[in-house]
């Protein structure tokens, strides 16, 4: 039963089986383990992070493509709740009607974009996606009649899923709607992540690696190439916007600062890598490595600034603004003493 | 030995429409030209906005062939070149900011100096840089271009961050050398000088970087290993030596294109590197991979079809260049002039 869930692909490390339990009942008791508004912030954003990394693995690690538009398509899938709320009205309508929406546009997009540029040869598409979010980023920041421009959206939702609906205490924790809410986005997750290892796992799954080890034979086999590229770059990107949608449900507001920053792209790239490329499991790792190191981190950061103010050129490079600069090294780093990421280490050892 | 049966062949030449058809990329431009006057209607804007096109342009290339050529050698895509254009423009408008003597004095003679200062400066800072980035950063992944791209991805942003950790993470403001501001009035329109100076010096540079790759030796050798690099390795030369000068080379150039791209637009931040390389990897998708002459044509039109559709209707200037990009794979998939066979 629990093997057939996993879609037969076992973490196949004691440690790593351990590590994914926890994760779990963390994210699934976190309302009742770790209670204040902030802890369940960091948790819905993990597993938020945790589908939208997995489906960047799916590209990146299963097919061997580089992609730098999966930003792109998280925030087609939240500003499709964003309008959608926004034009529709308060209700799960809108939800629907958006998430639909945004899923859509995105696989179309991928589509597009794929074909124009995967058919000639895949180094093209890492350029071409680079191009084509940054215009799409430029161009929603400024359309602001549309998309409310640097500023952003807010809208409502339906009301059983803020923090003023009120069901009751259980565990001496008030059931708020923000509670429904985060399990609302965990199921969720849970279920497009169950989709994924369904997906990468399946005989079609089978062929992309088979594309990624050597496309040239794939193709001698008689698997077409383009085909297999194409479609695994639109359920990537289908997956993506689903993950926008969510995070636009728990956000209740979406911004190009949010969605569809470069920088979103840098931190998913990074939760990959350092969880292992080319294994589901390594998206859960990276990505709630990375949240939390991010939410916590950054202010260890700060506290080390300021110790050691005085010192040249130290604190400047300890700033919390300077976070980026430490993740390069550490990505560089990865890519170069760690490609399998934290996975591949564990399912070594053992 | 008796010919084959029925085997006749025929010199025929190409047709007019196939010889037009294989020299479209080189009329593109002017046929671009033609079009923005017919549109736009009036001379002078026209003339105005062409002359920034071909200046844009210009800046451009000079980014953008270090680029092709680094990929065409040795098939390392470089994501961390836009880098070296930030770097070029904090390290050469720092020198322009500390020869303000120079700079705000009225003689041409010793603005000029200030300027080349500034540029030999961001050229040997940026071509240090570049070996130092194939040393350290390309060098392990060669052949790799997964891992190529994720490193390179990585060194931009370890280099910016330390842009804005030695320079400050506010942009610089700057005015152009005394000599260089202002426009001069030329059939009725106003074309400002540094606009002109860029076009001038970007088509000089075009014009050496052809000679040398035409005329000269190592020219011959950087062509040839573009076209079949084994080949060149297996009569003896050392193709790795030659593809660190092109890599260090394509740098320096690209420190050139950061000092005259912040010249240009008067304000240098860490990021603008960044920006510009999305418009260089579209010249260089456009142009044809591995492809000078094809990356000269692109970022021409690159730089013309934004000045004129900007003006036309600015709205639609952001995906201009999309649009762009898209119509030429859509007639040639390959870009322009590929001179690297599709792997």
């Amino acid at each position: 039963m629990l093997t057939h869930l996993l879609s037969g692909d076992r973490p196949r490390s004691l440690i790593l089986t351990v590590l994914l339990l926890a994760i779990l009942a963390g994210l699934a008791f976190a309302p009742f383990l770790f209670p204040g508004v902030r802890s369940l912030e960091t948790a819905a954003r993990i597993c938020i992070f945790i589908v939208l990394v997995a489906s960047y693995d799916l590209l990146l690690g299963y097919s061997g493509i580089v992609s730098f538009a999966h930003t792109m398509f998280f925030g087609l899938g939240a500003y499709g709740v964003a309008l959608a709320s926004t034009h529709m009205g308060r209700g799960y309508d809108a939800l629907i009607v958006g998430t639909v929406l945004g899923a859509i546009a995105a696989a179309l997009l991928a589509l597009l974009i794929g074909l124009f540029s995967l058919r000639v040869r895949a180094i093209f598409f890492a350029m071409i996606t680079l191009a084509v979010a940054s215009a799409v980023a430029v161009l929603v920041s400024q359309l602001s009649g549309l998309t409310g421009g640097e500023d952003g959206l807010n809208y409502s939702i339906p009301r059983e899923l803020t923090p003023a609906f009120r069901l009751g205490k259980l565990f001496d924790i008030s059931i708020t709607g923000k509670i429904l809410n985060y399990y609302l986005v965990f199921f969720a997750s849970l279920a497009l992540f169950l989709l994924l290892l369904r997906i990468v796992n399946s005989p079609f799954g089978r062929v992309l690696k088979a594309i990624r080890e050597n496309d040239f034979r794939a193709e001698a086999i008689g698997y077409r190439v383009v085909l297999y590229r194409t479609l695994a770059t639109c359920l990537s990107a289908a997956v993506a916007a689903l993950a926008g949608s969510l995070f636009a449900i728990w956000l209740r507001y979406v911004g190009p600062a949010t969605t569809l920053s470069f920088e979103i792209m840098l931190d998913i790239l990074l939760m990959v890598v350092i969880g292992g490329m080319g294994t589901m499991y390594g998206a859960v790792i990276g990505a709630t490595l990375f949240v939390l190191a991010q939410n916590y981190l950054q202010n260890l950061m700060g506290v080390a600034a300021s110790a050691t103010e005085g010192l040249p050129l130290i604190p400047q490079l300890l700033d919390p603004d300077r976070w980026l600069l430490w993740l390069g090294v550490l990505f560089i780093l990865s890519v170069y003493f760690f490609p399998t990421g934290i996975v591949g280490r564990l399912r070594s050892e053992d | 030995m008796a010919t084959a049966p029925g085997h006749a062949p025929k010199y025929a030449q190409l047709s007019l429409i196939d010889s037009i058809g294989k020299k479209m990329p080189l009329l593109l431009v002017p046929i671009l030209v033609v079009l923005g006057f017919l549109l736009i209607g009036s001379t002078s804007s026209w003339l105005t906005l062409t002359v920034s096109g071909l200046a844009m342009g210009m800046m451009i290339f000079i980014m953008a062939s270090g680029l092709t050529l680094v990929f065409g050698l040795m098939d390392v895509i470089n994501f961390g070149h836009g880098a070296f254009i930030s770097v070029g423009a904090y390290v050469g408008i720092s020198a322009l900011l500390a020869l303000d003597g120079w700079t705000g004095a009225p003689s041409l003679i010793l603005n000029v100096a200030a300027v080349l200062a500034a540029v030999i400066a961001a050229m040997c800072a940026t071509g240090a840089l570049g070996w130092g980035f194939e040393r350290v950063i390309v060098r392990p992944v060669y052949g790799a271009h997964l891992k190529q791209i994720l490193v390179t991805v990585g060194g931009l942003i370890v280099i910016e961050q330390l842009i804005q950790v030695i320079w400050g993470p506010d942009e610089i403001y700057l005015t152009r050398p005394e000599m260089l501001k202002g426009a001069v009035t030329f059939a009725g329109a106003a074309i400002e000088k540094y606009r002109l100076l860029a076009v001038v010096f970007g088509l000089a540079l075009f014009v050496a970087m052809r000679l040398v790759l035409k005329r000269t030796k190592i020219g011959l050798i950087v062509r040839a290993g573009v076209q079949n690099g084994e080949m060149v390795e297996a009569l003896g030369y050392r193709l790795g030596l030659v593809f660190i000068g092109v890599f260090v080379a394509g740098s320096a150039l690209a420190g050139l294109g950061g000092v005259m791209w912040g010249l240009y637009q008067e304000v240098i931040t860490a990021g603008m590197g960044e920006e510009m390389m999305i418009l260089v990897f579209i010249v260089v998708i456009i142009g044809g991979l591995g492809s000078v002459e094809g990356a000269f044509i692109g970022a021409l039109l690159v730089g013309l079809l934004q000045n004129y559709v900007a003006f036309l209707e600015p709205k639609l200037a952001l995906i201009s260049n999309i649009a762009l990009m898209t119509a030429i794979l859509m007639w040639r998939p390959q870009g322009m002039m590929p001179v690297v066979k599709a792997k």
